[in-house]
């Protein structure tokens, strides 16, 4: 479903990507891993439109390269990003409002907000609250909800255990499990080795952008070389 | 189940609309039992600089883009609708929104080579632009330079805007004005653009991965922002009956009509009112009892007043309005378990 050929990118001016070819199949979970600076969140950047990147990156058979990131919002393609990025002094409704803006004007425009709701209750109670007053889990709830409510194909998460608990960590990555059994592709970037690749499929391992090994999560999962040459465990 | 339970905000912005036309409604009576000429004036200058304040608010407030060069607008509303005026014969009463198109489609010219820096940046570039054009509307004859233009009078009449013998309409011209610029806030608060500015202004890089296109937005806000600051100046223009560059261009301008805002409240819907409400009576008493000795001091003032602002109620006067929202209970406490 997307695939990257040769891309690379600078984060402020220094090469964070140095040629990623990748392959992230339709309905499947694909975690791509590493220390930190490897470069995972300025992948994710680069497929969302928010970095100038060279090489190729395709949707099936659209180019997201070259394209303005509203643009590749509007083809299906929803960031999570790290940190959350919410619009704090909005409250939890205008926040799953917004995204929908990018389907502005379709009847069916807020149909997601009840897979929303059934995957995190929690939000329904807190609507009127403004999104800055909410616990992290919560937070990083709403921010995966708000990406879902742009009906995405491919849903790309940065880092969402960062700074929770271990057991939300958990309720978060049930939660992706169940947003791919609804069909959504799911592209992670996480630190958490263990808990990313006991949801995913296939797995990438990033150091000093490049990638270094690719496989089935579980394989990637056993190797311990992997586990002490690049990640650092 | 799939909604979005529209109620609660549905009902905060029919409050919102009932106060609006409850304040527009006292403003309106107001008037009437004060023949004091020194206190109509002071009202008038205080609803002009609330709908001038407004203007800025929505550029400035909830789009995120302040800006220090809004006399620009204003000045080009001013110079046009007099100019149309004098050489043309166009009533004022559509000359001023000639002036006000002008003064949106100069906010356009100024917005794209201007939206592309970020932050303190883009301030100091509408400050910087709004100079350049000071400078040369004191050199340009055809605009009077630094002489200024005399708006002809040729009876009492609105077409003309003209009232010589009594401020009252004035009273009224200005009421509307403000109520507009109110208006124009109320309905972007409530639509579609409303929320992708506001958005764009808490977090760039979310709105824009949510598909929200910052510099198409950017310029619909200041052309909408310019365009109601051109219509103030036109009105000003009529008002004065002459204008001139520092009445109408000046740096000390551009700060005078972003400064309400700040003082009640950026990007808030009553903000801007509260903010003219405090900040014309100081400029008005402190130029009339301190005179040519206490030229500046009105600045002191200001300095002193934003500065207690910042202190005590950094989210501006407006926040006295409404009650501190607090997380309930229920919430605090996970809070406090998930840390």
């Amino acid at each position: 479903m997307l695939r990257l050929e040769g891309v690379s990118a600078a984060y402020r001016g220094l090469p964070a990507l140095r040629g990623i070819s990748l392959e992230v199949p339709a309905g499947a979970i694909v975690a791509v891993v590493g220390a930190n600076g490897a470069g995972k969140s300025t992948l994710l950047k680069a497929i969302a439109g928010l970095l100038p990147v060279s090489g190729r990156i395709a949707l099936d058979e659209t180019r997201l390269d070259r394209m303005a990131a509203w643009r590749v919002a509007r083809h299906g393609v929803a960031l999570v990003p790290e940190g959350r990025r919410l619009f704090p002094r909005l409250p939890v409704e205008d926040n799953l409002r917004l995204g929908a803006y990018a389907r502005r004007g379709q009847p069916d425009r807020f149909a997601p907000l009840s897979l929303v709701f059934d995957l995190f209750p929690r939000l329904q109670e807190r609507l009127a609250q403004r999104a800055e007053t909410l616990s992290g889990g919560e937070q990083q709830m709403l921010a995966i909800g708000r990406a879902l409510m742009t009906q995405p194909r491919l849903l790309m998460l940065d880092e969402p255990s960062q700074g929770l608990m271990p057991r939300l960590v958990d309720d978060i990555l049930a939660a992706v499990v169940r947003i791919r059994a609804g069909g959504v592709t799911v592209l992670l970037v996480e630190q958490r080795l263990a808990e990313a690749l006991s949801i995913a499929d296939h797995a990438h391992v990033l150091q000093t952008g490049r990638v270094v090994m690719s496989g089935p999560a579980a394989a990637i999962a056993a190797d311990s070389a992997v586990r002490r040459a690049y990640l650092g465990l | 189940m799939a909604k979005l339970p529209d109620n609660a905000i549905l009902r905060r912005r029919r409050r919102e609309l009932a106060a609006g036309g409850a304040v527009l409604l006292a403003l309106a009576v107001l008037p009437l039992p004060i023949a004091d000429v020194y206190t109509q004036n002071l009202i008038i200058m205080a609803l002009l600089f609330a709908g001038l304040a407004q203007a800025w608010n929505i550029l400035g407030g909830y789009c995120g883009q302040i800006s220090l060069g809004h006399a620009l607008y204003f000045g080009i509303g001013g110079y046009v609708s007099t100019l149309l005026f004098l050489r043309a014969g166009l009533p004022p009463s559509l000359g001023m929104f000639a002036g006000g198109l002008a003064a949106g489609a100069a906010a356009l010219l100024v917005g794209w080579p201007c939206f592309r820096l970020s932050g303190h940046y883009y301030a100091i570039a509408t400050l910087v632009v709004a100079q350049i054009a000071y400078l040369l509307a004191l050199n340009w004859d055809f605009i009077g330079g630094a002489t200024g233009l005399y708006v002809p009078f040729h009876a009492e009449s609105w077409g003309d805007l003209a009232f010589r013998t009594t401020k009252r309409p004035f009273h009224y011209i200005a009421l509307a004005f403000a109520a507009a610029a109110w208006f124009a806030g109320y309905l972007i608060e409530g639509s579609r653009w409303g929320y992708a500015w506001r958005a764009m202004r808490d977090d760039p890089v979310a709105a824009r991965s949510l598909a929200v296109r910052l510099l198409p937005s950017k310029m619909a806000a200041a052309s909408i922002s310019g365009g109601l600051a051109g219509i103030g100046g036109a009105i000003f223009a009529q008002y004065v009956g002459y204008i001139d560059p520092d009445s109408v261009m000046s740096l000390q301008l551009s700060i005078l009509i972003a400064l309400p805002a700040v003082i009640g409240g950026v990007g808030t819907l009553w903000g801007p009112l509260l903010g003219a409400a405090v900040q014309v009576p100081i400029s008005e008493v402190s130029r009339s009892w301190l005179g040519g000795a206490g030229r500046g001091s009105d600045l002191m003032i200001y300095g002193a007043l934003i500065v207690t602002v910042a202190l005590l109620r950094p989210a501006g006067l407006a926040s006295l309005l409404r009650p501190a929202r607090r997380p309930p209970p229920a919430a605090e406490a996970r809070n406090a378990n998930a840390a």
